[in-house]
């Protein structure tokens, strides 16, 4: 019988790994917007389970708000670095650091 | 309706219409203007004075003790805005407006060159609305608005001339002795609220015994006072500065920088006999406390003689009077102090008359000599202005106390008063005023045969009068321009507005004591406004009191007249017939002359302590409390600490996205190892 | 049973998906296998009878959302080497770091507590079915989250847009607006001139 832990902790294996994403593909900025992807993937995971295991619908409407917003933030974030690329010629984020203190 | 309160108000408000008019509104009412209205208000003023005196003398009115406003009312504290007026007030309104009166008149003729003519008006009309303020008050607060109100007029009037750095110094100088003075001042009139609960004279005189019995007050570690001493004592530091008493007498030669018809003003009617009403109104409080009586008499004993030695001196005309003035003081002050209060009073009325006299007629040779004041280039000044010179020689004689004259009436009672006194230091005290009878002779025939007598020790340049009218315009503030001794024309007498108030002065000096001596000293005439223990020195006195005559007889075979005819004698031969020998005692007794010539080294010593002390302090705190701690410390400091703070945690901010990636998977292990520590 | 193998299965496939899209190398490869990755979640969702949200989550993420990364990555011309800087070096970190999480998490959520609960009872198929029962909640107790969610839908999509538009010089367009202003005394002249008729006796 499949139990409430099983998809809770694929969620935090998916979690960890997408941290790990975002530490070893630190200069590769699509990377990362992709590792924050997995990182919503993994948070939704919670959500959906919780909401199947209370029978509340709130937790998938819930889901359904972060796929919205993600799938806004993911369409800014791409077109952030379109700009960045056109005007810099690399996405490099080691090259980054116009907002340095 | 008239009654007596409106006739009061008229009597104070009289003077500030006087000055506003003249004052805000001098360009528009010209100089005729000025002095026309301040003349006629400090004339109604006078006038209604009078009355005011006869009322009170007839006893027509009573005394009249009422409050006309009230300022606030705080709990129990209440200030007003009140008139006491009895005996005691009235004969100091009449001696106020009065010699303002007649020193207004005078100035018509010795400011007539001045730029600054509606402004000195203003001012002096200020000085007697203040003055008669303070004198009429009914409660503490209002004694200390007039004694402030003639201590600020006062600083605008050494000042008058506000050109002349000296005059800039001396107005500093009296402006700042006189604080010293007004902290004890207001210290004793805390000290009256802290004990009694109100400023009302009538409330605190009525309870003064019940309230003040038994109390004390440590003033220094260990050592009890009593109540009424310390409320004596702070007071009468108040009248030090304003009465100008050792050691807080250093202001007023100096103040001889304003016009001289500010002089006569401060001096004889006005803000110097501030400090003797003040005394002699508190009265039934200084009775309680023979210490308090005791200080009292010893600084007045001590200016008395002291003030007076340096008088010999100078050489200053204006000085020399000055110096008078402060020896006059001294003399009653001592009166003050050994309960002798309406001879103190007496002696002021009398003062008032014959000082104005002197001043007004050091004016008078002041404008002879074109604005030259050095004695020692004047000289048979007498073919020039015979009024100056008679009305000079009757304040003379009045102010040595030749029998018959005035202030003979008045110095002669303190004297006797001190000697009849039985007073801790009333020994010390006699002692001072005699010698002090024989200095004031001295000085003031020295004056006298200076100004008036010997040779002329100036040069007239031009005979002729015919400069006279172009030059007019430029004396008032350009004087000095001419090497001294040397004048443009011949020294003449002055015109009537000059001589009509020495006139008119000269006569009260002369019979003034004549008419006044037996009920103000022996009769009961302050009876309720002054109040005098049992036993004192003039109820002993009164019992040989038969009368002036009596009295002059008397004089003449007293010690005083001898030491005052002593002094005559030594003047008239020093200065009048062999002057060498003057200057030969100033080599032999050089060290002596020299610690006069500097005034005991007290100005000098004000000056290296209190007032470099305090330039010192101040640059002190400015550098070390201002620019070092507070600019540099707290203001830039802080700055740069944050600043300095920001250059280092700026470094967090690198600008590189992993790095706050990191940051944040960092918060978070840190979260969930505390909420794991935490289970 | 047949539950179980299946979750498994998936559960597989989605770690090691995942873990491919953060060590590929090329871009594209990753993007790839992001899709897979959403796509093996969709599979484990409607496992867990969300229904709505699997399918969803294919067609908003593996229909748009990964299309759009495909297309920047390829778009883009970037060397897959330099992205690869450091890679190595924060390798180890990157392990520990998510190694020291997951035991943190797995031992706060505790385990063996969660292994007693099975899922209940689906309240979706008394209420007609896993999209009729969020639709209901949907459309009545978050109306206004889901308006709002169109709204930052809608912000997105100009701001996407306003942050890529440039006007480039040299470029031949067609400017509807000033075509539609167009006067007729703009483009058209009216001349008087001699009819060209033919002259008398020509034609014959």
């Amino acid at each position: 019988m499949i139990s409430l832990a099983h998809f809770i902790v694929l969620g935090t294996i998916l979690f960890c790994i997408s941290v790990a994403g975002i530490f070893i593909n630190r200069k590769n900025v699509i990377v990362l917007l992709m590792a924050i992807e997995l990182m919503l993937l993994a948070v939704n995971m919670n959500f959906v389970a919780f909401s199947r295991y209370l029978g509340d619908p709130a937790g998938q409407v819930f889901v359904f708000f972060i796929l919205t917003v993600a799938a806004a933030e993911s369409a800014i974030g791409l077109a952030i670095l379109v700009v960045l690329f056109r005007n810099r010629a690399t996405i490099n984020v080691a090259e980054i650091d116009s907002m340095k203190g | 309706m008239i009654t007596p309160k409106l006739i009061l108000i008229v009597i104070a408000l009289a003077p500030l219409f006087g000055a506003i008019v003249a004052g805000l509104f001098g360009r528009q009412v010209g100089r005729a203007g000025a002095h026309s209205v301040t003349i006629a208000g400090v004339a109604v003023s006078f006038l209604l004075s009078c009355y005011a005196l006869y009322q009170q003398s007839t006893g027509g009115w009573g005394v009249f003790n009422e409050n006309l406003y009230t300022w606030f009312e705080i709990g129990p504290l209440s200030a007003h805005v009140g008139f006491l007026v009895d005996r005691l007030t009235a004969v100091m309104m009449v001696v106020v407006t009065s010699v303002s009166l007649l020193v207004h008149i005078y100035t018509i003729g010795y400011m007539h060159e001045d730029p600054g003519y509606q402004r000195f008006f203003s001012y002096i009309s200020l000085f007697t609305f203040a003055m008669l303020m303070l004198v009429m008050s009914n409660n503490f607060m209002q004694l200390f608005f007039g004694w402030e109100a003639v201590g600020l007029v006062s600083y605008l009037l050494i000042g008058f001339w506000f050109k002349r750095p000296t005059a800039i110094f001396a107005n500093m100088k009296a402006f700042l002795v006189n604080r010293v003075g007004d902290f004890g001042f207001l210290l004793g009139i805390a000290a009256v609220l802290f004990w009694f609960g109100s400023l009302d004279y009538a409330v605190v005189f009525k309870s003064a015994e019940a309230t003040l019995a038994g109390k004390t007050l440590e003033v220094l570690a260990g050592h009890q006072w009593e109540a009424a001493t310390v409320i004596g004592v702070l007071l009468f530091i108040g009248a030090m500065g304003k009465s100008a008493q050792v050691p807080l007498h250093v202001w007023l030669p100096d103040s001889m920088e304003g016009p001289t018809p500010i002089s006569a003003l401060i001096h004889a009617a006005t803000m110097v006999t501030a400090g003797i009403f003040m005394v002699a109104r508190m009265s039934p409080l200084y009775e309680l406390s023979e210490t308090a009586l005791s200080f009292v008499m010893i600084v007045g004993a001590t200016t008395a003689l002291f003030t007076g030695l340096i008088g010999i001196v100078q050489n200053d005309v204006k000085r020399v009077v000055a110096y008078s003035t402060l020896s006059q003081l001294g003399y009653m002050t001592v009166a003050l102090g050994v309960s002798a209060y309406s001879a103190a009073i007496f002696h002021l009325m009398t003062h008032a008359f014959f000082k104005a006299l002197l001043f007004l007629g050091a004016g008078s040779v002041i404008m002879a000599m074109h604005h030259e004041q050095d004695m020692r280039y004047m000289g048979g000044l007498k073919k020039y202005m015979p009024v100056t010179l008679i009305t000079g020689w009757i304040g003379t004689l009045a102010l040595t106390g030749f029998p018959g004259f005035s202030g003979f009436f008045s110095k002669d009672a303190i004297i006797e008063a001190v000697h009849a006194s039985h007073r801790a230091g009333s020994g010390y005290a006699y002692f001072c005023v005699l010698i002090g009878v024989f200095v004031t002779a001295l000085y003031s025939f020295r004056l006298i045969y200076m100004t008036y007598h010997g040779e002329e020790r100036f040069v007239v340049e031009h005979k002729d009068h015919a400069h006279h009218a172009a030059h007019a315009d430029d004396h008032a503030d350009d004087h000095g321009h001419h090497a001294p001794g040397h004048l443009e024309h011949a020294p003449h007498e002055s015109p009537w507005v000059v001589t009509l108030p020495l006139i008119l002065l000269a006569i009260p000096s002369v019979i003034i004591g004549w008419l006044t001596i037996g009920p103000m000293l022996f009769g009961d005439y302050f009876a309720g406004a002054i109040v005098v223990k049992e036993g004192g020195p003039l109820a002993e006195l009164a019992h040989e009191w038969h009368g002036p005559w009596a009295m002059l007889l008397h004089g003449l075979m007293a010690p005083p007249f001898w030491l005052a005819l002593a002094g005559f004698a030594v003047a008239t031969y020093v200065y009048l017939f062999n002057r060498s020998v003057a200057d030969r005692a100033a080599t032999m007794f050089a060290p002596l002359y020299r610690l006069l010539q500097n005034k005991y080294g007290i100005d000098d010593l004000y000056l290296a302590v209190f007032a470099r002390g305090g330039l010192k302090l101040g640059r002190g705190l400015w550098r070390g409390g201002d620019v070092a701690v507070i600019d540099e410390g707290i203001v830039n400091g802080s700055a740069a600490l944050v600043r300095g703070i920001a250059a280092r945690v700026r470094r967090v901010q690198s600008g590189y996205l992993y790095h706050y990636a990191f940051a944040m998977i960092m918060g978070l292990i840190v979260l969930l190892a505390g909420l794991w520590l935490a289970r | 049973m047949t539950q179980q193998i299946l979750f498994y299965a998936f559960a597989a496939v989605l770690v090691a998906s995942a873990l491919a899209v953060i060590t590929l190398k090329n871009s594209v490869h990753a993007a790839l296998s992001l899709v897979l990755t959403f796509f093996t979640a969709a599979g484990i969702w409607i496992l867990m009878e969300a229904e709505f949200l699997g399918l969803a989550l294919i067609v908003v993420y593996v229909g748009a959302v990964m299309v759009l990364f495909l297309f920047v990555v390829m778009m883009l011309d970037i060397k897959p080497e330099s992205m690869r800087e450091g890679f190595i070096r924060f390798l180890p970190v990157g392990v520990i770091v998510a190694v020291v999480m997951l035991v943190e998490m797995l031992s706060l959520i505790g385990l063996k507590s969660l292994q007693a609960l099975p899922l209940p009872e689906n309240p979706a198929i008394a209420a007609g079915g896993n999209t009729a029962w969020l639709g209901k909640a949907l459309f009545t107790q978050f109306l206004l989250p889901f308006e709002i969610a169109a709204l930052i839908l809608t912000v997105a999509l100009i701001a996407a847009v306003t942050l890529t538009l440039r006007k480039r010089s040299g470029v031949r367009t067609q400017k509807p607006s000033q075509q539609v202003l167009v006067q007729r005394d703009e483009r058209l002249r009216v001349v008087k001139m001699a009819s060209e008729g033919p002259k008398n006796g020509d034609a014959a």
